[in-house]
Order: C-alpha cells, then structure tokens, then sequence
C-alpha cells in the first residue's frame, strides 16, 4: 500500500504513525523485559559452578529431588484437574437447568485469587484450626504437606482447565453423541470413541496450562511449603536466605523455559491462554 | 436407566468440585466475622476483626487501589497505540514482538521479579519507590490490554474505514481518535477490568520488589496469614473478597462481550 500523497499538507505518514505507536511498547519491553532477563541469565553463569551450573541442577540431589517432587506434584494436579473439570465440564456444557449460571460462576470465580489466599483457604480446610479436623476424632492436619500443596494447586487449576475444556465441548457436534448412542454404544465407548477424540486439543492445551501453572506456582506454596521443596520455593530461599544468585537465576531461567514452552503448545492447540497465576 | 445415572455422577463430580472451592472460601468469609473462631458461631458475630484490618493494613489497601490506577493509566498509554499498531502492522516483527510482550503471562512472577532485581536493585531510589512495584504490574498486565484489544481491531476491516477517512482528508491522529478508539472500546473496557483484577490480585512479583513501607493487599495478606490470629486473617480475605469478586465479575462480562464483537 503506498502512501497517498495528501493535499492537506499532512507531515506525518502512515508509516510513521504506526511506528510511532509502537515505539512506548518496544521502550519499555527493552528496559524492563529484555535487558533484566539478559542480566538473569548473565548472572545464572556468574556463580562458582560457571555454566555447569545448568548441570548440576540435574547432578545434586538437593535440587534434582526438588525437580522430581515438582514435576510429580504438578502432574497429579494436572491430571486430577483434568478428570474433574471435564466431567464437570461436559456437564454443564450439555445440560440446561436451574442452577446452572451458579454452578459455572462458582468453578470459574477463584481465577483471580491470588496463591496465597488459596494457599490461606487450604489451611482452613487441613490446618489445625481447619475443617477436616475439627470434624474428624484424632488430629488430622494436611495442609501444610504435599497433600495440602496438591489440593491447593487443584483449587486453581480447576477453573482453569474448566473453562478451556467447556469452550472446546461447545463446538463439539451432540448429534455424534446421540448417533454413536442410538447405534448401540455404551456410555463408556462414547466417552472414549467420540468425546475424548474430540476434546483431545482442549484436554492436552489445558493440560499444559494446568501443568505449567502448578511448576511455577510461588504464592501457594510460600504459605503451604513451609517444609517442601518445590522449584519456586527453592529459588525464593537461595535467592533471600542463601543468598545464591546464580543458582536462584538458573532454576529461575530452567522453570520460565519449561514454562513457556509448555504454554506455547497449549496456545498453538486451542488458541487461548490463561494466566499463570497461582 | 444408564444414561441417567451416567448423569447423576457427572452432577455429584460437578458438585464436589463446587462444594471444594465454595466451602473454604465460605469459612474464611465466616471466621472473619466470628467473635472467637475457635469456639465457633455461637461466641458471635462481630465486625470488631474487620475494623482491626482496617486500622492495621488500610494503607496497603490504598497503595494497592493506586497502583491499579497507575497500572491501567501506564497500560493504556502504552498498550493501546501498540495495540493499534501491531493491527496495522501484521506480520513476523509484530508476532514476535506481541509473543515477547506475553512472556510474564508463561514465566513465573518469581523469575520476572529476580531479573527486575538484579538489573535495577542497585538503583536505590528506583527500587525503594512504588514506581518499581508499578513496572513489575505493568509487565504482567500488560499483555492482556494489548491483546484484549488486538482480538477487537483484528475482527474489523480497520483498513477500509481507515482508507474511507484518510480520502477524506483525516490525518493519521483523527483516525486513530475517531475511528480506532471507538470501535476498540469493548476491548479496552475489557483489558481495563481485567488489569485492575489482576494488578489489585498480584502477590509473585510484588512480595520479591516490596519493601516494608509499601506493602500492597496481597502481600499484606501473605503478612497476615504468618502473624496474625485466624480471625483477622480471615477478616482480611473478606476484605480482599469484596473488592475483587465485583471486578472480577464485570470482568467476566465485560470479556464476554468484547469476544462476541470479535465473531
């Protein structure tokens, strides 16, 4: 498109315009996006280690049994979250009835809670003062174990996987449904033959998301994993306590990698992201 | 006979899940207005845990309500223009340059905080201010004003009206004030509620940039939580509670229509 000549004496062009647009955006991303992650990843090969230090997340136990127990922790999430959330999912997608908008407002309101207020919710639910225990004889407290941090991650994974999976089933075509039904399939064989299929993009893009958000999850567990370590939390005490800079950088820039890819996939198959909060 | 009770687990799943995240949030709400929680319902309800919160923490309710505002005025300034710009301009850069703009939503709070600090943790006056808290809110929000109102520019022909105007003589600036701003708005309502929510909620990279004279709600939380008695924490949450949940509806909403613009 070239730029039309104006007989009104404009002295700004088009192309200037729109650059000049621009310009606020890429000065601030520069200072305060591009240059402070070129100085984080400078500084994670500055330390003792040099760059092996990438190496010895894998080569010390202390870190390597960190990575182990967040990967495990986040895939619990994501699978459970992904269990309850489609079933919920489906559910209120198919079906119309009183209620309903309730249901879906309270699955889809704690989104913007903060980590710590569900990490805060969690201690109500298995802290000393909390409801299970109170309820139960003997002295059950869970909040503050991996049991509580994996519920804690679940609260805010839920709606999260909810809304990318109900977004998927409203495209889905009930009529295959109802065919594969009338032509004699069982409940099971049409879950696994025409919806699963179907959701499959959905489930593993909310899966990802899901995943994603567990691995870098720091305001939970900073009131929940007083005594676990998970990446954040472990980059949080080298950072303030150990005053280990350069591995806090590493794991810092190992967890935004894992992060950011896994978060890649899920925008390339459902074309929507959900902040990673928590 | 099958169908049906396929059904009926879909309901109670659906209903577990709801009773799980409803249930804590009922408590809190409920220990924050009890006299002694401990001792239950029966010792009362009281307002006197909420008047505590308000004298103990109303100046971080404060900094937290003013560095939203700063948060959508900087997103605004900034985000808008680009927004438009990067609807005029597609291509490679500006796909490179929206993803690179979005990496705060993928990379933990954590990670952006630690680069912030080390880059800038040196310049003290900076890093002491509410400025620096602002720039780490402005970082994560950010991405959500500018494709909030991308999603909004890219579904109308931006181009032909832009072309009908210009013809008429419009300068660039008319058009973008008369033309672009307008048929954006449903996008810019929703960016705008949505950095409010989420600058109002953000604990990960303001607990590492906060200094203890400038303690925003969510930290001020966090604070509470480690020190205070079950009741005023629980009072505090009430408090976080209902600033946020009407935003966070109006978000919602807000978002729900800008989408059926886009369709």
């Amino acid at each position: 498109m070239g730029v039309r000549p104006s007989p009104y004496g404009h002295t700004m062009t088009n192309r200037t315009f729109v650059l000049a647009c621009l310009t606020p955006l890429f000065i601030f991303s520069l200072a305060f996006l591009a240059l402070p992650l070129v100085r984080l990843f400078l500084e994670s090969g500055s330390g003792e280690a040099g760059w092996a230090i990438y190496l010895d997340i894998l080569r010390r136990p202390r870190y390597l049994n960190t990575l182990v127990l967040t990967v495990l922790v986040s895939l619990a999430t994501t699978f459970a979250a992904l269990a309850i959330s489609t079933t919920a999912g489906m559910f209120l997608s198919r079906n119309r009835f009183r209620g309903r908008g309730t249901l879906l407002s309270v699955l889809t309101l704690p989104l913007a809670f903060p980590g710590v207020v569900i990490g805060f919710l969690i201690i109500l639910l298995g802290g000393r003062q909390g409801l299970v225990n109170q309820l139960t004889p003997g002295h059950v407290v869970f909040a503050y174990s991996v049991i509580g941090l994996f519920l804690g991650y679940l609260y805010f994974s839920i709606p999260r996987v909810l809304l990318t999976v109900m977004a998927a089933a409203e495209k889905l075509d009930p009529a295959l449904e109802e065919a594969a039904r009338t032509m004699g399939a069982s409940p099971y064989r049409v879950v696994v033959d025409v919806i699963v299929p179907g959701l499959m993009p959905a489930l593993i893009a909310s899966g990802a998301i899901a995943f994603a958000t567990a691995m870098g999850a720091f305001g939970t567990a900073f009131t929940l994993a007083t005594n676990i370590d998970v990446i954040p939390m472990v980059i949080y005490t080298e950072f303030t306590l150990s005053a280990n800079i350069a591995m806090a950088s590493a794991l810092s820039i190992v967890l935004g990698i894992v992060t950011w890819a896994l978060l890649l996939i899920a925008r390339s198959l459902s074309g929507s992201t959900v902040a990673a909060g928590g | 006979m099958f169908k049906s009770k396929t059904k009926l687990l879909q309901l109670i799943v659906t209903l577990s899940a709801c009773a799980f995240l409803l249930i804590p949030t009922i408590m809190s709400v409920m220990a924050g207005l009890t006299a002694n929680y401990f001792k239950g319902i029966s010792s009362g309800l009281t307002l006197k845990w909420v008047f505590q919160v308000w004298e103990l923490y109303a100046d971080s309710i404060f900094l937290s309500l003013w560095l939203a505002i700063a948060c959508l005025i900087v997103t605004l300034i900034v985000g808008l223009p680009a927004a438009y710009g990067l609807a005029r301009h597609p291509g490679w850069l500006s796909r490179l340059l929206e993803e690179f703009i979005s990496l705060p939503l993928a990379v933990p709070g954590l990670a952006i905080a630690l680069a912030l600090l080390q880059l800038y943790g040196s310049m003290k006056g900076f890093r002491a201010s509410w400025a620096f808290i602002l720039v780490g809110h402005v970082l994560y929000t950010l991405p959500f004003m500018v494709r909030s109102i991308l999603a909004v520019l890219a579904a109308i022909d931006l181009k032909t009206l832009e072309e009908g105007a210009a013809s008429l003589g419009a300068s660039p600036w008319q058009r973008f004030r008369d033309i672009v701003v307008p048929n954006a708005m449903p996008g810019i309502l929703a960016g705008a509620l949505t950095v409010v929510t989420l600058s109002i909620g953000e604990f990960n990279i303001t607990w590492m940039l906060h200094t203890p004279y400038l303690k925003t709600l969510p930290v001020g939380l966090a604070d509470s939580y480690a020190s205070m008695r079950l009741e005023v924490a629980s009072a505090y949450t009430l408090v976080f509670f209902i600033l946020i949940v009407p935003l966070l509806m109006a978000m919602q909403w807000a978002s729900a229509r800008a989408q059926r613009k886009t369709k």
